[in-house]
Protein backbone atom coordinates (compact mmCIF):
# COMPACT_ATOMS: atom_id res chain seq x y z
CA UNK A 1 0.00 0.00 0.00
CA UNK A 2 1.22 3.49 -0.76
CA UNK A 3 1.55 5.96 2.07
CA UNK A 4 2.98 9.50 2.10
CA UNK A 5 5.11 11.24 4.72
CA UNK A 6 6.04 14.92 4.98
CA UNK A 7 9.83 14.96 5.05
CA UNK A 8 12.76 17.27 5.71
CA UNK A 9 14.93 15.42 3.20
CA UNK A 10 14.70 12.99 0.25
CA UNK A 11 15.67 9.80 2.07
CA UNK A 12 13.70 7.35 4.18
CA UNK A 13 16.34 7.92 6.86
CA UNK A 14 15.60 11.64 7.08
CA UNK A 15 13.34 13.23 9.68
CA UNK A 16 9.60 13.69 9.38
CA UNK A 17 8.73 17.33 8.60
CA UNK A 18 6.23 18.68 11.12
CA UNK A 19 4.70 20.83 8.41
CA UNK A 20 2.41 19.56 5.69
CA UNK A 21 1.65 22.34 3.23
CA UNK A 22 5.20 23.70 3.21
CA UNK A 23 7.12 20.50 3.94
CA UNK A 24 10.37 20.40 2.00
CA UNK A 25 9.76 17.00 0.47
CA UNK A 26 7.09 14.31 0.36
CA UNK A 27 8.21 10.71 0.50
CA UNK A 28 5.90 8.06 -0.90
CA UNK A 29 6.54 4.59 0.47
CA UNK A 30 5.22 1.27 -0.77
CA UNK A 31 4.76 -0.37 2.65
CA UNK A 32 5.01 -3.94 1.33
CA UNK A 33 8.49 -3.47 -0.13
CA UNK A 34 9.67 -0.29 1.65
CA UNK A 35 10.55 1.09 -1.76
CA UNK A 36 10.20 4.83 -1.78
CA UNK A 37 10.48 7.92 -3.92
CA UNK A 38 10.82 11.56 -2.94
CA UNK A 39 8.94 14.51 -4.42
CA UNK A 40 10.16 18.08 -3.91
CA UNK A 41 7.25 20.15 -2.64
CA UNK A 42 6.38 22.80 -5.28
CA UNK A 43 4.18 24.72 -2.82
CA UNK A 44 6.82 25.90 -0.34
CA UNK A 45 6.69 29.46 -1.57
CA UNK A 46 3.03 29.62 -2.49
CA UNK A 47 1.40 32.85 -1.33
CA UNK A 48 -1.56 30.89 -0.03
CA UNK A 49 -3.35 27.56 -0.34
CA UNK A 50 -0.15 25.55 0.23
CA UNK A 51 -1.95 22.94 2.33
CA UNK A 52 -4.73 22.59 -0.22
CA UNK A 53 -2.32 22.22 -3.14
CA UNK A 54 -0.07 19.74 -1.32
CA UNK A 55 -3.03 17.62 -0.25
CA UNK A 56 -4.40 17.61 -3.75
CA UNK A 57 -1.04 16.58 -5.19
CA UNK A 58 -0.76 13.65 -2.78
CA UNK A 59 -4.35 12.59 -3.43
CA UNK A 60 -3.53 12.41 -7.13
CA UNK A 61 -0.61 10.06 -6.35
CA UNK A 62 -3.10 7.51 -4.99
CA UNK A 63 -1.71 7.39 -1.48
CA UNK A 64 -4.01 5.89 1.13
CA UNK A 65 -2.52 7.53 4.23
CA UNK A 66 -0.52 10.68 5.05
CA UNK A 67 1.78 10.76 8.08
CA UNK A 68 2.74 14.25 9.23
CA UNK A 69 3.28 16.50 12.24
CA UNK A 70 0.51 19.02 11.80
CA UNK A 71 -2.42 19.29 9.41
CA UNK A 72 -4.62 22.38 9.07
CA UNK A 73 -8.36 22.43 8.35
CA UNK A 74 -8.16 23.14 4.61
CA UNK A 75 -5.70 20.34 3.82
CA UNK A 76 -7.72 18.05 6.12
CA UNK A 77 -10.84 18.78 4.14
CA UNK A 78 -9.09 17.95 0.85
CA UNK A 79 -7.76 14.66 2.21
CA UNK A 80 -11.23 13.81 3.49
CA UNK A 81 -12.80 14.37 0.08
CA UNK A 82 -10.08 12.21 -1.47
CA UNK A 83 -10.48 9.40 1.06
CA UNK A 84 -6.92 9.73 2.36
CA UNK A 85 -6.42 8.91 6.05
CA UNK A 86 -4.60 11.62 8.00
CA UNK A 87 -2.27 10.77 10.87
CA UNK A 88 -0.83 13.73 12.81
CA UNK A 89 1.67 14.05 15.62
CA UNK A 90 4.27 11.96 13.80
CA UNK A 91 7.95 12.80 14.22
CA UNK A 92 11.40 11.23 14.09
CA UNK A 93 13.08 9.13 11.40
CA UNK A 94 10.79 8.33 8.49
CA UNK A 95 11.74 4.65 8.29
CA UNK A 96 10.82 4.24 11.99
CA UNK A 97 7.53 6.09 11.51
CA UNK A 98 6.57 3.79 8.65
CA UNK A 99 7.39 0.70 10.75
CA UNK A 100 5.27 2.07 13.59
CA UNK A 101 2.43 2.63 11.16
CA UNK A 102 2.72 -0.94 9.91
CA UNK A 103 2.57 -2.16 13.51
CA UNK A 104 -0.71 -0.35 13.97
CA UNK A 105 0.68 2.13 16.51
CA UNK A 106 -1.11 5.16 15.08
CA UNK A 107 -4.76 6.10 15.05
CA UNK A 108 -6.43 8.10 12.35
CA UNK A 109 -7.03 11.79 13.02
CA UNK A 110 -10.70 12.74 13.17
CA UNK A 111 -10.01 16.41 12.53
CA UNK A 112 -7.24 18.90 11.83
CA UNK A 113 -4.90 19.49 14.74
CA UNK A 114 -3.77 23.06 14.04
CA UNK A 115 -5.81 26.15 13.32
CA UNK A 116 -6.16 27.73 9.94
CA UNK A 117 -2.95 29.51 9.03
CA UNK A 118 -3.52 30.44 5.47
CA UNK A 119 -1.39 32.86 3.58
CA UNK A 120 2.17 33.99 3.78
CA UNK A 121 4.03 37.21 3.53
CA UNK A 122 2.50 40.62 3.14
CA UNK A 123 3.88 42.03 6.34
CA UNK A 124 0.47 43.22 7.38
CA UNK A 125 0.17 44.68 10.83
CA UNK A 126 3.66 45.91 11.46
CA UNK A 127 4.15 46.78 15.08
CA UNK A 128 1.00 45.12 16.27
CA UNK A 129 0.01 41.57 17.12
CA UNK A 130 -2.67 41.30 14.46
CA UNK A 131 -0.30 40.79 11.54
CA UNK A 132 -1.57 38.20 9.21
CA UNK A 133 -0.60 37.08 5.74
CA UNK A 134 -3.25 37.87 3.16
CA UNK A 135 -2.82 34.77 1.06
CA UNK A 136 -2.22 36.57 -2.16
CA UNK A 137 0.37 35.43 -4.61
CA UNK B 1 -6.87 66.84 -2.38
CA UNK B 2 -6.86 63.20 -1.44
CA UNK B 3 -4.22 62.50 1.24
CA UNK B 4 -3.38 59.14 2.80
CA UNK B 5 -1.76 58.97 6.22
CA UNK B 6 0.36 55.82 6.25
CA UNK B 7 3.40 54.42 8.00
CA UNK B 8 5.73 51.50 8.04
CA UNK B 9 5.77 50.71 11.70
CA UNK B 10 2.48 50.52 13.53
CA UNK B 11 1.63 52.72 16.46
CA UNK B 12 3.55 55.74 15.18
CA UNK B 13 0.64 58.19 15.26
CA UNK B 14 -1.34 57.89 12.01
CA UNK B 15 -4.73 58.18 13.68
CA UNK B 16 -3.49 61.01 15.90
CA UNK B 17 -2.44 62.96 12.85
CA UNK B 18 -5.44 61.99 10.69
CA UNK B 19 -7.98 63.09 13.26
CA UNK B 20 -6.23 66.29 14.31
CA UNK B 21 -5.57 67.29 10.72
CA UNK B 22 -9.21 66.60 9.76
CA UNK B 23 -10.58 68.92 12.43
CA UNK B 24 -7.90 71.57 11.88
CA UNK B 25 -8.94 71.85 8.24
CA UNK B 26 -12.70 71.58 8.86
CA UNK B 27 -12.44 74.46 11.33
CA UNK B 28 -10.75 76.52 8.65
CA UNK B 29 -13.97 76.16 6.69
CA UNK B 30 -12.86 73.46 4.25
CA UNK B 31 -15.11 70.51 3.52
CA UNK B 32 -13.39 67.45 4.93
CA UNK B 33 -14.06 63.72 4.85
CA UNK B 34 -12.13 61.35 7.08
CA UNK B 35 -11.99 57.72 5.95
CA UNK B 36 -10.89 55.09 8.46
CA UNK B 37 -9.42 52.40 6.21
CA UNK B 38 -7.75 50.45 8.99
CA UNK B 39 -10.65 48.02 8.71
CA UNK B 40 -9.12 45.32 10.90
CA UNK B 41 -9.15 47.71 13.84
CA UNK B 42 -10.59 51.14 13.06
CA UNK B 43 -10.00 53.60 15.87
CA UNK B 44 -10.74 57.09 14.53
CA UNK B 45 -14.21 56.80 16.03
CA UNK B 46 -12.67 56.93 19.52
CA UNK B 47 -11.68 60.54 18.92
CA UNK B 48 -14.57 61.55 16.70
CA UNK B 49 -17.42 59.99 18.65
CA UNK B 50 -19.37 60.24 15.41
CA UNK B 51 -23.10 60.27 14.75
CA UNK B 52 -23.52 57.26 12.49
CA UNK B 53 -26.20 57.87 9.86
CA UNK B 54 -25.80 54.78 7.72
CA UNK B 55 -24.58 51.26 8.28
CA UNK B 56 -24.45 48.58 5.61
CA UNK B 57 -22.89 45.21 4.82
CA UNK B 58 -19.83 44.71 2.63
CA UNK B 59 -20.23 41.68 0.40
CA UNK B 60 -17.87 39.65 -1.71
CA UNK B 61 -18.95 37.15 -4.30
CA UNK B 62 -18.47 33.46 -3.65
CA UNK B 63 -18.86 30.57 -6.12
CA UNK B 64 -21.66 28.06 -5.64
CA UNK B 65 -21.51 24.88 -7.67
CA UNK B 66 -24.67 23.44 -9.20
CA UNK B 67 -23.98 19.74 -8.63
CA UNK B 68 -26.35 18.52 -11.28
CA UNK B 69 -24.38 20.38 -13.96
CA UNK B 70 -20.86 19.73 -12.68
CA UNK B 71 -18.87 16.97 -14.35
CA UNK B 72 -15.69 17.34 -12.30
CA UNK B 73 -13.61 18.65 -15.22
CA UNK B 74 -11.48 20.84 -12.94
CA UNK B 75 -11.30 23.95 -15.17
CA UNK B 76 -12.45 26.11 -12.25
CA UNK B 77 -9.54 24.88 -10.11
CA UNK B 78 -7.05 25.59 -12.87
CA UNK B 79 -8.39 29.13 -13.28
CA UNK B 80 -8.30 29.96 -9.57
CA UNK B 81 -5.14 31.78 -8.49
CA UNK B 82 -5.89 31.37 -4.81
CA UNK B 83 -6.70 27.66 -4.34
CA UNK B 84 -10.15 28.73 -3.24
CA UNK B 85 -11.85 26.14 -5.44
CA UNK B 86 -10.41 22.67 -5.98
CA UNK B 87 -11.65 19.44 -7.47
CA UNK B 88 -10.82 16.26 -5.57
CA UNK B 89 -12.04 12.92 -6.95
CA UNK B 90 -14.82 14.68 -8.86
CA UNK B 91 -15.92 16.58 -5.74
CA UNK B 92 -15.70 20.36 -5.83
CA UNK B 93 -14.49 22.00 -2.63
CA UNK B 94 -14.78 25.77 -2.06
CA UNK B 95 -12.69 27.57 0.57
CA UNK B 96 -14.58 30.86 1.16
CA UNK B 97 -11.90 32.69 3.13
CA UNK B 98 -9.39 32.27 0.29
CA UNK B 99 -11.80 33.43 -2.42
CA UNK B 100 -11.10 36.89 -3.80
CA UNK B 101 -14.43 37.08 -5.63
CA UNK B 102 -12.81 37.52 -9.05
CA UNK B 103 -15.53 35.47 -10.80
CA UNK B 104 -12.99 33.56 -12.92
CA UNK B 105 -14.23 30.08 -12.02
CA UNK B 106 -17.81 30.96 -12.89
CA UNK B 107 -16.80 32.64 -16.11
CA UNK B 108 -14.74 29.75 -17.43
CA UNK B 109 -16.84 26.79 -16.31
CA UNK B 110 -17.63 24.89 -19.53
CA UNK B 111 -20.80 23.41 -18.01
CA UNK B 112 -22.02 26.78 -16.67
CA UNK B 113 -22.26 24.99 -13.34
CA UNK B 114 -21.02 27.83 -11.12
CA UNK B 115 -23.13 30.73 -9.93
CA UNK B 116 -21.97 33.49 -7.61
CA UNK B 117 -23.61 34.26 -4.31
CA UNK B 118 -23.00 37.12 -1.90
CA UNK B 119 -21.08 36.65 1.29
CA UNK B 120 -20.81 39.29 4.02
CA UNK B 121 -17.24 40.06 5.08
CA UNK B 122 -17.68 43.33 6.95
CA UNK B 123 -19.59 46.55 7.42
CA UNK B 124 -19.31 50.13 6.26
CA UNK B 125 -20.65 53.09 8.24
CA UNK B 126 -21.01 56.74 7.37
CA UNK B 127 -21.78 59.68 9.58
CA UNK B 128 -20.28 62.87 10.90
CA UNK B 129 -18.59 64.47 13.85
CA UNK B 130 -18.96 68.22 14.00
CA UNK B 131 -17.95 69.57 10.61
CA UNK B 132 -16.06 66.42 9.62
CA UNK B 133 -17.81 63.82 7.50
CA UNK B 134 -16.77 60.33 8.48
CA UNK B 135 -16.68 56.88 6.88
CA UNK B 136 -15.33 53.75 8.49
CA UNK B 137 -15.09 50.10 7.52
CA UNK B 138 -14.88 47.07 9.76
CA UNK B 139 -13.71 43.66 8.60
CA UNK B 140 -15.51 40.79 10.33
CA UNK B 141 -13.43 38.64 12.68
CA UNK B 142 -11.99 35.60 10.89
CA UNK B 143 -12.09 37.25 7.45
CA UNK B 144 -9.00 38.03 5.38
CA UNK B 145 -10.34 40.30 2.61
CA UNK B 146 -9.51 43.77 3.96
CA UNK B 147 -9.21 45.29 0.48
CA UNK B 148 -12.86 44.47 -0.27
CA UNK B 149 -14.00 46.56 2.71
CA UNK B 150 -11.47 49.31 2.02
CA UNK B 151 -12.71 49.69 -1.55
CA UNK B 152 -16.27 50.13 -0.33
CA UNK B 153 -15.16 52.78 2.20
CA UNK B 154 -13.39 54.72 -0.52
CA UNK B 155 -16.33 54.40 -2.91
CA UNK B 156 -18.67 55.73 -0.23
CA UNK B 157 -16.79 59.03 -0.15
CA UNK B 158 -18.47 61.84 -2.01
CA UNK B 159 -16.94 65.11 -3.09
CA UNK B 160 -15.16 67.39 -0.68
CA UNK B 161 -12.20 69.78 -0.64
CA UNK B 162 -10.15 67.29 1.29
CA UNK B 163 -10.30 63.55 1.87
CA UNK B 164 -8.05 62.17 4.58
CA UNK B 165 -7.44 58.42 4.58
CA UNK B 166 -6.30 56.83 7.82
CA UNK B 167 -4.47 53.76 6.49
CA UNK B 168 -3.50 50.52 8.20
CA UNK B 169 0.20 50.15 9.14
CA UNK B 170 2.72 48.31 7.00
CA UNK B 171 3.09 47.86 3.26
CA UNK B 172 0.83 44.94 2.36
CA UNK B 173 -2.40 44.56 0.38
CA UNK B 174 -4.68 46.54 2.73
CA UNK B 175 -2.22 49.44 2.73
CA UNK B 176 -1.91 49.48 -1.04
CA UNK B 177 -5.71 49.42 -1.34
CA UNK B 178 -5.94 52.43 1.00
CA UNK B 179 -3.12 54.48 -0.46
CA UNK B 180 -3.53 53.82 -4.16
CA UNK B 181 -4.95 56.80 -6.11
CA UNK B 182 -4.13 59.27 -3.32
CA UNK B 183 -2.68 62.62 -4.45
CA UNK B 184 -0.25 62.64 -1.54
CA UNK B 185 0.95 60.32 1.21
CA UNK B 186 2.15 61.41 4.63
CA UNK B 187 4.37 58.76 6.19
CA UNK B 188 4.38 58.84 9.98
CA UNK B 189 7.39 57.53 11.84
CA UNK B 190 9.24 57.71 15.13
CA UNK B 191 12.99 58.31 15.58
CA UNK B 192 13.94 54.75 16.56
CA UNK B 193 15.69 51.87 14.73
CA UNK B 194 12.37 50.09 14.13
CA UNK B 195 10.75 53.33 13.03
CA UNK B 196 13.53 53.92 10.51
CA UNK B 197 13.62 50.35 9.25
CA UNK B 198 9.90 50.30 8.53
CA UNK B 199 9.91 53.84 7.16
CA UNK B 200 12.37 52.74 4.49
CA UNK B 201 10.01 49.95 3.44
CA UNK B 202 7.10 52.39 3.29
CA UNK B 203 9.15 54.86 1.24
CA UNK B 204 9.96 52.10 -1.21
CA UNK B 205 6.25 51.33 -1.47
CA UNK B 206 5.18 54.93 -2.15
CA UNK B 207 7.96 55.43 -4.67
CA UNK B 208 6.84 52.29 -6.48
CA UNK B 209 3.30 53.68 -6.53
CA UNK B 210 4.74 57.01 -7.74
CA UNK B 211 2.78 59.14 -5.30
CA UNK B 212 4.36 62.32 -3.90
CA UNK B 213 5.01 62.01 -0.19
CA UNK B 214 6.52 63.56 2.90
CA UNK B 215 7.35 62.41 6.40
CA UNK B 216 5.98 63.26 9.83
CA UNK B 217 8.10 62.43 12.86
CA UNK B 218 6.15 61.78 16.03
CA UNK B 219 7.83 62.06 19.43
CA UNK B 220 10.77 63.51 17.53
CA UNK B 221 12.86 64.24 20.64
CA UNK B 222 13.17 60.63 21.82
CA UNK B 223 15.54 58.19 20.15
CA UNK B 224 18.26 59.16 17.71
CA UNK B 225 18.65 61.35 14.63
CA UNK B 226 18.95 58.54 12.09
CA UNK B 227 15.50 59.18 10.67
CA UNK B 228 16.36 62.86 10.13
CA UNK B 229 19.64 61.84 8.51
CA UNK B 230 17.90 59.35 6.24
CA UNK B 231 15.32 61.90 5.12
CA UNK B 232 18.05 64.42 4.34
CA UNK B 233 20.05 61.87 2.33
CA UNK B 234 16.98 60.81 0.41
CA UNK B 235 15.79 64.37 -0.16
CA UNK B 236 12.54 63.67 1.68
CA UNK B 237 10.69 66.58 3.26
CA UNK B 238 9.77 66.40 6.93
CA UNK B 239 6.59 68.47 7.19
CA UNK B 240 5.54 67.78 10.77
CA UNK B 241 7.36 67.04 13.99
CA UNK B 242 5.46 66.38 17.18
CA UNK B 243 7.37 66.41 20.47
CA UNK B 244 7.20 63.71 23.09
CA UNK B 245 4.81 65.61 25.34
CA UNK B 246 3.24 63.52 28.10
CA UNK B 247 0.16 65.75 27.99
CA UNK B 248 -0.44 64.58 24.40
CA UNK B 249 -0.46 60.96 25.58
CA UNK B 250 -2.82 61.90 28.41
CA UNK B 251 -5.23 63.62 26.02
CA UNK B 252 -5.02 60.63 23.65
CA UNK B 253 -5.80 58.23 26.45
CA UNK B 254 -8.92 60.25 27.20
CA UNK B 255 -9.98 60.09 23.54
CA UNK B 256 -9.41 63.82 23.07
CA UNK B 257 -7.99 65.62 20.07
CA UNK B 258 -4.61 67.25 20.75
CA UNK B 259 -5.80 70.52 19.24
CA UNK B 260 -8.69 70.67 21.70
CA UNK B 261 -6.75 69.63 24.79
CA UNK B 262 -3.64 71.68 24.09
CA UNK B 263 -4.18 74.98 22.28
CA UNK B 264 -0.51 75.48 21.52
CA UNK B 265 -0.46 72.57 19.02
CA UNK B 266 -3.07 74.07 16.70
CA UNK B 267 -0.41 75.95 14.78
CA UNK B 268 1.68 72.83 14.28
CA UNK B 269 -1.02 71.09 12.28
CA UNK B 270 -1.96 74.25 10.37
CA UNK B 271 1.64 74.79 9.29
CA UNK B 272 2.15 71.17 8.32
CA UNK B 273 -0.82 71.42 6.00
CA UNK B 274 0.62 74.53 4.35
CA UNK B 275 3.87 72.61 3.77
CA UNK B 276 2.00 69.68 2.27
CA UNK B 277 0.02 71.93 -0.07
CA UNK B 278 3.20 73.66 -1.21
CA UNK B 279 4.84 70.32 -1.93
CA UNK B 280 1.77 69.17 -3.79
CA UNK B 281 1.72 72.30 -5.94
CA UNK B 282 5.46 72.04 -6.53
CA UNK B 283 4.98 68.48 -7.63
CA UNK B 284 2.25 69.46 -10.11
CA UNK B 285 4.49 72.16 -11.55
CA UNK B 286 7.47 69.85 -12.03
CA UNK B 287 5.24 67.23 -13.62
CA UNK B 288 3.92 69.61 -16.24
CA UNK B 289 7.36 71.15 -16.85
Amino acid sequence: MKIAISATGPSIDDQVDARLGRARVFIIVETDTMEFNAIENPNINAGGGAGIQSAQMLAQKDVKVILTGNCGPNAFQVFGAAGVQVIVGVSGIIREAVEQYKNGAFSQASQHNVASHSGMGGGGGMGRGGGMGKGRR
Amino acid sequence: MNIAIASGKGGTGKTTISTNLAFTLARQGKSVQLLDCDVEEPNCHIFLKPQIQFSGPVNVLLPKVLDERCNGCGVCARVCEYSAIVVVKDKVLVFPELCHGCGGCSLFCPQEAIVEIQRIVGTVETGSSGAVRFIQGLLNIGELMSPAVIHVVKKAAGQSDIIIIDSPPGTSCPVIASVKDADFVLLVTEPTPFGLNDLKLAVEMVRRLMIPFAVAINRFDIGDDEVQRYCKEEDIDVVLQIPDDRRIAEAYSRGELIIDALDEYKGLFEESWDSIVNLGLHNLKSESA
